[in-house]
């Protein structure tokens, strides 16, 4: 798939998302201030446990009812959104703090180095992604720290992968044959000129990352090895929330529905993102 | 093409080893004595050191490791320490559940993804288009543990129509089993034949793009037929990869999904595995799981191979026109 | 939508599904039919898989649970009120000085590979659990046996270096049970015992098979077959009952489901008794929990029932020693420490100790008791000004780090042995700590007391240094959820031993 695209779906110009870009990027804002809002502010005290109050459904004062310890759904969704995104983009940062300066060194070097890059590459790919992630939290313990390595760790392939190919079209360019007739190192040449010009794929496959990252953050979670109390997340929402599946679907309807909506809204950021940024990347669902 | 494929299985072969060696040093530094778990907490140290000695814990690393990947060489592989049954037993059972579930998976996800890609792309821009594109962003999104819960909730706890969780085996009869791996198979599916929808869609379009489907056109084919004649085949390229790729997934997928309906296999085996350190199945299972998914592919790059003349035929530029 | 009615999401959303799912419901249809059981067998669902079959080589609750008194006997067996009853020896006589017990063994007795169980086969099976590489779990059971002989056929002769009063007991456990030479090796996966139900098989991740013995020396079962199917997954255990796969649950793993199923005139719900004391230990080897004051400070910022009502559901008994309420010798402590968040601020700034200063690490294994109890416990502590630092663990990590590694500060367990308060007398050696001569010496002056009243009169003042010295926080005593069909008859109420002696059970016409 490295033919450009033909131009089979119609593209935005300009500075125009599109319907699905707009509402992708309502969504995230919404979430990121609703995760902002609750470092200072949620209706109760998510972490607060009332037995007496316990399981009850929506009210008043509880607006989504209440889980198996009495506290209130609506306020640990909100402390929920903030672990499940700080971690996702803690996560996806570190991976590409790692993995574009090896794709970067990959494509500037060629030889060996490109080859050992990407055969370290290969052997990422050979693990199923969250059988590395159940790994790592086994043998580091669970926790959101561990959680942020584990989902790290599975991006810096994806992340050196598409640095490097991206950079490899970029360094065929004329301009960067200037620049190394003027006597300027490949170092040199990768930050000031390469990377500028590579930023737009990264930001679309950095939008798209973040949207796995949160879903892997929920798996882990909901395996018990992510987010440990009295941290909230929505995995561990979803976790704590199985058993009560007969008596109280709503607790496992809510956080998956949380779920959901971020996700969805990335995606249709990226997607509308990388028809305005870079036309030429198409969609790669296994790079994750 | 030889040459290609060759190079292609020494690339595996050494990735494997890699995997091997990576898995043992990790096993090696996990916390959490498989001799203490096994003989618990009233047990005392010479009884303990008794058992390590029993199992081999008492050896050098490297001897371990070399026991380890000779064993898996020669098929002999040690016994788990949890069941204390060689690993191949163990294991047979478990793919019983997993394989079908994971063949089951990719089955109807591509038995729905391909027909409905296909007809978007041929729609394009209209209803049918918009529609199957949206509820495939909205799949792409669901996670697959989550819409497990949801299938359960009405499907088993609503409906009472099949069963929540657990396997009677195969020998309960076909009609059982297959009940009890429906909800888990369309738990891993449904998200994957949303990406592999939109993948489907784009892949046609490009074809449709094409020179030689204009020239197939022009001899007077249908539209249909020369989707049918020369789009898909070009088509089907990049699906092969996705396929592939989904593969890996499934099988990653089932250490969630099996989880969430407690079916006896290689996932949650996997999962409890790694609980209870049995660390002669867990790195024997991620070597196989490893091993699977390099084969795997393995296997597209010989499809390719297969739908792509031009690799078919060892030399570039002879396009099918 | 209400808690009370979970169906109606389902229904909405269903609707929309139903078409898809009728080809679906016939096989299901296929499924329920297949399933009818005739009214001689017995299927019951357990959380834990065993890791095998051979109760003398692992300390897994979960073989016991399958293989004990219903494939394997010993010597003596504990009943189901928890008391000691003869078994494979008839009757036993005791030297004066407590120090040589002779074992008089039934003559009728056969192991299921039809070969005759004699005092040879006994004096092997307790030789091979004392053997220098024995892999026994509780070796300690027999460390007081000096010899083992056969005195005949059916006569049994154990020396002990020092009287043992609770011998008979010890030899009632699932790691005394009895086996024969030639099979001792393959038990693990083919047990061969002397029990009312051989072994049939193991589909592994799944379920275990048994049925009837023909040969067997007492009362017949009334069963044919028994299963014991295993589901760790308290919504698959629920649904697994409701779908009537299973006649039984010998204990519920989700206290919160039983409310529904007690109001279900398909099933009985029974709560009954274990020995399991839980308690939030806490390392007495680590400032400041070597402080009598602190521990007391976290004794009283324990609210028991919140903890008991949240985890558990309301199901268990509230403890304040290490002592089960069903014990005769029990006695209520609960009073010692009380919950009083206010004492226990006013400890913690008696012991120096600032709101807010003081953070420690509670290690939780996966059982719901622990993981849920964990956060309530945490919660309760923070409301005293003490933080925590939750750490779920494996069980495997757990006994690494906690139990032998003594790396921890707090963590919460069940002590699920019988009459277990002597670990209290083990010292540095055991995990949380705790050195007391005083205790000690009560401890050794039971060992040697055979006479009833005398002993409770010890074990009342071993509960009671236990609890004015807050050696740990005493939680609550688990409850056993058992669930059964409404017709069945015979299972075990309480749990005095991790087993599920199936061997009474009958179905009611």
């Amino acid at each position: 798939m490295s033919e450009p695209a033909a131009g089979p779906a119609t593209r935005p110009s300009g500075w125009r998302l599109g319907v699905g870009g707009w509402l992708g990027a309502a969504i995230a804002l919404g979430v990121a201030m609703t995760a902002a809002l609750s470092l200072v502010w949620t209706p109760h005290d998510p972490a607060a446990m009332t037995m007496a109050d316990r399981l009850q459904g929506p009210s008043a004062l509880h607006p989504l009812g209440t889980d198996h310890f009495g506290r209130d759904t609506l306020s640990r969704l909100m402390a929920g959104a903030r672990v499940s995104i700080a971690v996702s983009l803690v996560a996806v940062g570190l991976g590409a703090g790692v993995g574009v300066p090896l794709g970067l060194l990959a494509a500037a070097r060629r030889g060996w180095i490109d080859e050992a890059v990407m055969r370290f590459n290969d052997l990422a790919f050979a693990f199923p992604v969250l059988l590395t992630a159940v790994l790592v939290t086994a043998l580091l313990g669970p926790g959101a720290v561990n959680a942020i390595l584990a989902i790290a760790l599975f991006n810096i392939p994806v992340f050196a992968r598409v640095t490097r190919g991206a950079a490899l079209s970029i360094w065929k360019r004329p301009f960067i044959q200037a620049a190394r007739l003027a006597g300027r190192g490949r170092p040199r040449i990768s930050l000031d000129h390469v990377l500028p010009n590579i930023g737009g794929t990264l930001i679309v496959q950095g939008t798209i990352q973040v949207a796995l990252a949160i879903l892997a953050e929920a798996s882990l979670s909901y395996l018990g090895l992510g987010s440990r109390p009295p941290e909230v997340s929505w995995g561990r929402m979803l976790n704590e929330a199985q058993t009560f599946l007969f008596l109280s679907p709503r607790l496992a309807l809510l956080p998956g529905l949380a779920i959901v909506v971020t996700v969805l809204g990335l995606n249709l950021l990226g997607d509308a993102l990388r028809d305005r940024l870079d036309p030429r990347l198409r969609p790669r669902p296994g790079d994750t | 093409m030889a040459w290609f494929l060759a190079r292609r299985a020494v690339a595996l072969v050494l990735t494997l080893w890699a995997a091997s060696l990576v898995v043992f040093v990790v096993l090696e530094v996990l916390p959490g004595d498989p001799a203490l778990l096994i003989l618990g907490v009233g047990a005392r140290e010479d009884t303990l050191a008794a058992l390590r000695e029993s199992m081999g814990l008492d050896q050098p690393a490297w001897a371990r490791y070399l026991n380890w990947v000779g064993g898996l060489l020669t098929g002999h592989m040690a016994n788990s320490l949890t069941y204390d049954v060689p690993v191949p037993a163990l294991l047979g059972p478990r793919l019983a559940v997993s394989g079908p579930l994971a063949l089951l998976a990719l089955t109807l996800a591509v038995a729905l993804a391909l027909p409905l890609g296909v007809l978007a792309a041929a729609r394009r821009g209209r209803a049918t288009d918009v529609t199957v594109m949206g509820v495939s962003q909205l799949g792409v999104a669901v996670p697959n543990f989550w819409l497990g819960l949801l299938l359960v909730l009405v499907f088993a706890v609503g409906l009472r129509w099949l069963p929540s969780g657990g396997f009677p085996g195969w020998e309960a009869g076909l009609g059982p089993a297959l009940a009890a791996l429906i909800l888990p198979a369309l738990a891993l599916a449904l998200p994957q034949a949303a990406i592999l929808a939109r993948v489907t869609r784009s892949a046609v379009l490009e074809v449709l793009g094409e020179d030689y489907m204009r020239t197939a056109r022009a001899k007077g084919l249908s539209h249909a037929e020369a989707l049918w004649h020369h789009g898909l085949r070009n088509a089907m390229i990049p699906l092969v990869t996705i396929m592939g790729l989904q593969f890996s997934f499934l099988l990653a997928g089932t250490i969630i999904i099996e989880t969430v309906f407690t079916l006896p296999g290689i996932g949650r085996l996997m999962f409890q595995a790694i609980g209870q350190r049995d660390l002669v199945v867990v790195r024997d299972l991620v070597v196989l799981l490893a091993a699977t998914v390099g084969v795997v592919n393995f296997l597209v790059d010989v499809s390719y191979a297969l739908l792509d003349p031009r690799l078919r035929h060892g030399r570039a530029g002879v396009a099918d026109e | 939508m209400g808690p009370t009615k979970p169906s109606r999401p389902a229904r909405a959303l269903a609707s929309t599904l139903a078409a898809l799912a009728i080809g679906v419901s016939t096989l299901a249809a296929g499924a329920t039919s297949a399933l009818a059981e005739p009214p001689d067998s017995l299927v019951m669902g357990l959380v834990l898989e065993p890791p095998h079959l051979d109760p003398t080589a692992g300390a897994a609750g979960a073989i016991d649970e399958v293989v004990y008194a219903n494939v394997f006997e010993g010597l003596t067996r504990i009943g189901p009120d928890g008391a000691v009853m003869p078994a494979l020896a008839a009757r036993w006589d005791i030297s004066e000085d407590g120090t040589v017990y002779t074992f008089h063994l039934r003559r009728d007795v056969t192991f299921h590979d039809g070969t005759a169980f004699t005092a040879d086969d006994a004096a092997y099976s307790l030789q091979r659990a004392m053997d220098e590489d024995s892999v026994n779990a509780q070796k300690g059971l027999f460390a007081a046996i000096d010899s083992v002989v056969a005195l005949d056929g059916y006569t049994l002769i154990v020396e002990l270096s020092h009287p043992l009063a609770r011998l008979p007991f010890n030899l009632g456990w699932g790691d005394a049970v009895m086996v024969a030479p030639e099979t001792a090796e393959t038990n693990k996966t083919a047990p061969v015992g002397t029990g009312p139900f051989r072994f049939v098989r193991w589909v592994q991740g799944d379920r275990v098979e048994l049925e009837a013995y023909p040969d067997y020396w007492g009362k017949a079962p009334a069963l044919t077959t028994a299963t014991f199917r295993f589901i760790p997954d308290p919504t698959a255990a629920m649904a697994a009952l409701m779908a009537g796969d299973l006649d039984a649950f010998a204990n519920m793993p989700a206290p919160e489901s039983l409310p529904a199923l007690d109001a279900d005139p398909r099933f009985t719900v029974v709560i009954g008794t274990t020995e399991g004391e839980t308690i939030l230990a806490m390392n007495q080897r680590r400032a400041p929990l070597d402080d009598i004051r602190v521990r007391q400070a976290i004794a009283h910022a324990i609210d028991r029932q919140a903890v008991v009502d949240g985890a558990m559901f309301g199901h268990g008994t509230p403890i304040g020693s290490h002592f089960a309420p069903h014990h005769p010798a029990y006695v209520d402590l609960t009073s010692v420490t009380p919950y009083d968040p206010a004492r226990a601020r006013a400890l913690l700034a008696e012991a120096g100790i600032d709101p807010g200063g003081l953070t420690l690490t509670l290690h939780l294994p996966p059982p719901s008791y622990a993981r849920r109890g964990g956060e309530i416990v945490a919660a309760h502590l923070a409301q005293v000004g003490i933080g925590t630092r939750i750490i779920p663990v494996e069980w495997a990590q757990w006994l690494e780090q906690v139990f032998r590694g003594h790396d921890f500060d707090l963590t919460i367990v069940s002590h699920t042995e019988p009459l277990d308060i002597g670990i209290y007398a083990r010292g540095d050696d055991y995990y949380f700590g705790y050195e007391n001569p005083a205790f000690n010496a009560v401890m050794d002056s039971l060992q040697a007391t055979l006479d009833e009243p005398a002993r409770a009169r010890l074990y009342g003042q071993a509960q009671r240094l236990l609890a004015e010295d807050a050696v740990n926080g005493f939680l609550f005593q688990l409850a056993k959820h058992g669930v059964w069909n409404a017709r069945l008859r015979g299972l075990w109420e309480n749990s005095p031993v991790q087993a599920n002696d199936v061997t009474g059970v009958s179905w009611a016409e």
